[in-house]
């Protein structure tokens, strides 16, 4: 059984996905309109399956639970992540995985503004974040750790892989392109470089979960060639200040 | 040998007859002012680096130690002060934006030492605290718009989450990172002997620190340092930063060599790592994009936590505030611009945002205007002294004051400014193990704990001499104050009669 969240608020279809997980490891809502906090601090072992359009704060402090959206999602999907997993059969807006510090998104389509802005990680987590089109501006602001992968699938004339500013910030982590990018679109501390061998093994696993999730074809993104962007200096702003 | 164009600031003054030659300041100074002759045993002084911070003044055994001043003429100038000509200097040689620590020491109008309390005389009885109870307990939170009871008077209200401390004095947020853990175990443990709470800043909780959970404010700050699920949930509230007094409009930069592995533990990152938490969140464009993230926290937290809001006093404060509340926050924190930090531009740190006292007076009247005062508590921070600055700003409108330097002084610091140097010789502004051993929390605690009693005392004293038995009957109660110099326009804003009036 589902629950149906049609034009309801969101606090009280959060309750009710709520009291379901406490009997539950699945639960399923369907005609969700954009109500928000779906999935909020969902712990592991957990799944929710929504279909329609997830609202805001999507996923908001995952804590280990799966979250599977039919549709598309909107603005801050899984933010301040701490681990888990979130694929989205569709699109997601801005400032998607905002802060998050494990666990992995999986977009098939595009991404808006400031995707995976504050990404971190730590010790053993190492957040992952896999989108099937292009991203908007701002793409891995303050990136601190983690890893981007950018597919550039499915673009048509005149779209570009990412927007303007693109790793403003970054001190850490890592972004993986595939194909031609706009390298004038990059912030001044960002170098391309190539993939090395655990790059590839790494970049490898992610590609097959994505083929896996959204049933694309392995050979055909594979057929073009990676690059890696990372920073040029882990501390772009080392020598900003002086002691008064 | 490179040109110095700076004078030294200070002078160590060592007197011969009293030196005994032990190398206590030797070993005290991370500064390294202090050091021994070329005989080794001989102590000399190099008085270059001394930041005045009198941690060889107050150790030395034998009192041969003291902290002059350095003066050095310059052609007098009004205008072109010897301070601006050696920051100049210093930024000709360097290149870099002008850091120091603590509040902006720029002598601006201090609006608590132009305010005058009332007390009691013949009309109606002052009260003594010694003798008659007296109610200093403050409940933070949203209130209810009305109460409706049942027959037998039990309430019938859905209560939001309610904070009840001891005292309306918190301890404002430093993280650790800024400060060291053996200070924020220190501010803890008073924390809970006081019935108060603590503020773990934006640096996340260190594991040594979970025993105070029920003590501690868990701040989200933009750059979502240690947040999660269970970071959110074991706190008493959760305090979303937007900014702070000392740097409105500017965000937070933990440098790399000052996450240690410790750091790293609370705040999640690696090792090393520079920690910057920018100006804005990006989540949040706008008050209606705040109530998003206040009721995603509320989401996650089952609404079981208030949910606070601190902000820099800046010009349109009473308008924000305003916006918060109607945003969904439970309590609001201003935090006026003379409020201390741990690093700081300088030009931002003196030259934005308003005092505390102007703020605070203009958000409380705003809220009374529009009806919506019980919505949230008002919290104020921002540099409060002594119990006189905290009894002023509940006659303000203050449901609460958030004290951070106070404390601090109570476990030793000396106000030198150079916290962003990271080598606080008290232990407290350094992550270096062998400075922050100095500070021992089964010591300080009880320092800061006598601190806020003495101030608690105080505060029943002055509430006693006015007749006022309750710390919520002097809550706004403006009528209690009097300005003393100020001109119309700042009796208006501070809704208070002139003296004599």
């Amino acid at each position: 059984m589902s629950i149906v969240a049609g034009i309801r608020g969101y606090a009280e279809v959060n309750d009710e996905i709520k009291a379901e997980f406490l009997s539950k490891a699945k639960v399923t809502v369907t005609d969700v309109n954009g109500q928000r906090y779906l999935g909020n601090a969902l712990d592991g072992g957990k799944t929710l399956e929504i279909y329609g359009t997830a609202g805001n704060d999507l996923a908001f402090c995952l804590n280990g639970g799966r979250v599977v959206i039919h549709g598309h999602g909107q603005d801050a999907v899984g933010n301040t992540m701490g681990g888990g997993e979130i694929i989205i059969h569709g699109h997601a807006g801005d400032a998607l995985g905002y802060g998050m510090r494990d666990g992995q998104i999986y977009v098939r389509d595009n991404v808006c503004c400031r995707g995976g802005i504050h990404m971190k990680e730590f010790r053993s987590m190492k957040p992952v974040l896999v989108i099937g089109t292009n991203a908007g501006s701002f793409l891995g602001e303050y990136m601190a750790g983690g890893t981007i992968v950018l597919l550039g699938l499915n673009l048509k004339r005149g779209e570009k892989l990412f927007g303007t500013h693109c790793a403003s910030g970054m001190h850490g982590g890592k972004i993986f392109v595939r194909g031609s990018f706009p390298r004038e679109n990059l912030s001044p501390n960002i170098k391309a470089v190539s993939l090395n061998d655990d790059d590839r093994k790494e970049l490898d696993s992610y590609i097959r979960k994505y083929c896996r999730c959204f049933d694309a074809d392995y050979d055909e993104i594979m057929k073009k060639t990676f690059m890696k962007l990372i920073p040029e200096t882990s501390r772009p702003y080392a020598n900003l200040y002086t002691a008064d | 040998m490179p040109v110095n164009y700076i004078p030294r600031r200070f002078s160590v003054i060592r007197d011969k007859d009293l030196c005994i030659n032990c190398g206590c300041c030797v070993r005290q100074c991370s500064n390294e002012c202090h050091c021994f002759a070329g005989d080794g045993k001989t102590v000399l002084s190099r008085s270059d680096e001394c930041v005045a911070c009198h941690r060889c003044v107050d150790l030395c055994p034998t009192g041969a130690l003291r902290i002059e001043k350095y003066v050095c003429d310059y052609r007098e100038n009004a205008n072109w002060t010897p301070q601006y000509q050696q920051q100049i200097c210093r930024q000709a040689e360097t290149g870099g934006v002008l850091l120091s620590g603590m509040g902006t020491p720029k002598p601006y109008p201090v609006y608590w030492d132009k305010i005058l309390l009332n007390a009691s005389q013949v009309t109606n009885p002052s009260i003594d605290p010694l003798r008659e109870p007296m109610e200093i307990r403050t409940i933070l939170g949203r209130k209810p718009e009305k109460l409706t009871v049942e027959k037998k008077g039990k309430s019938t209200v859905d209560m939001p989450p309610q904070v009840i401390l001891e005292t309306p004095i918190m301890f404002s947020a430093m993280s650790f990172g800024s400060i060291s853990l053996n200070a924020q175990k220190s501010l803890a443990m008073a924390a809970k002997e006081l019935g108060t709470l603590f503020n773990v800043g934006e640096g996340g909780l260190h594991p040594e620190l979970e025993p105070f959970t029920d003590r501690a404010i868990v701040q989200v700050a933009s750059g979502r340092f240690g947040v999660h699920s269970d970071y959110l949930n074991n706190s008493r509230f959760v305090e979303i930063k937007i900014g702070q007094g000392a740097k409105p409009g500017i965000g937070g930069h933990l440098p790399g060599e000052k996450v240690s592995v410790e750091v790293s533990d609370a705040r999640m990152i690696p090792e090393g790592s520079d920690a910057i938490s920018p100006a804005p969140h990006h989540d949040i464009y706008s008050i209606e994009d705040l109530r998003q993230l206040i009721w995603a926290i509320k989401q996650a937290t089952g609404n079981k936590k208030p949910v606070s809001v601190k902000i820099a006093a800046v010009h349109n404060v009473a308008a924000i505030v305003s916006g918060c509340a109607r945003a969904g926050a439970d309590i609001v924190a201003i935090d006026g611009f003379r409020g201390g930090t741990g690093a700081a531009p300088e030009r931002i740190r003196d030259n934005v945002g308003i005092p505390i006292e102007l703020a605070l007076a203009a958000a409380d009247q705003r809220l009374r205007d529009e009806g919506i005062r019980s919505r949230i508590s008002l919290v104020a921070a921002g540099s409060f002294r002594c119990s006189a600055d905290i009894v002023k700003a509940i006659a303000l409108g203050a449901d609460a004051c958030y004290c951070a330097s106070a404390p601090l002084i109570a476990m030793g610091c000396h106000m030198c400014r150079t916290c962003n140097t990271g080598k606080c010789n008290w232990g407290i502004a350094t992550q270096r193990p062998e400075l922050t051993k100095r500070l021992n929390p089964d010591i300080m605690y009880k320092r800061v704990v006598n601190l806020i009693n003495a101030w608690n005392h105080e505060i029943k004293e002055i509430m006693g001499g006015m007749g006022i038995n309750s710390v919520d009957s002097l809550r706004g109660n403006r009528l209690m104050l009097r300005g003393i110099g100020l001109n119309e326009k700042e009796l208006e804003i501070l809704g208070i009669k002139h003296a004599g009036e």
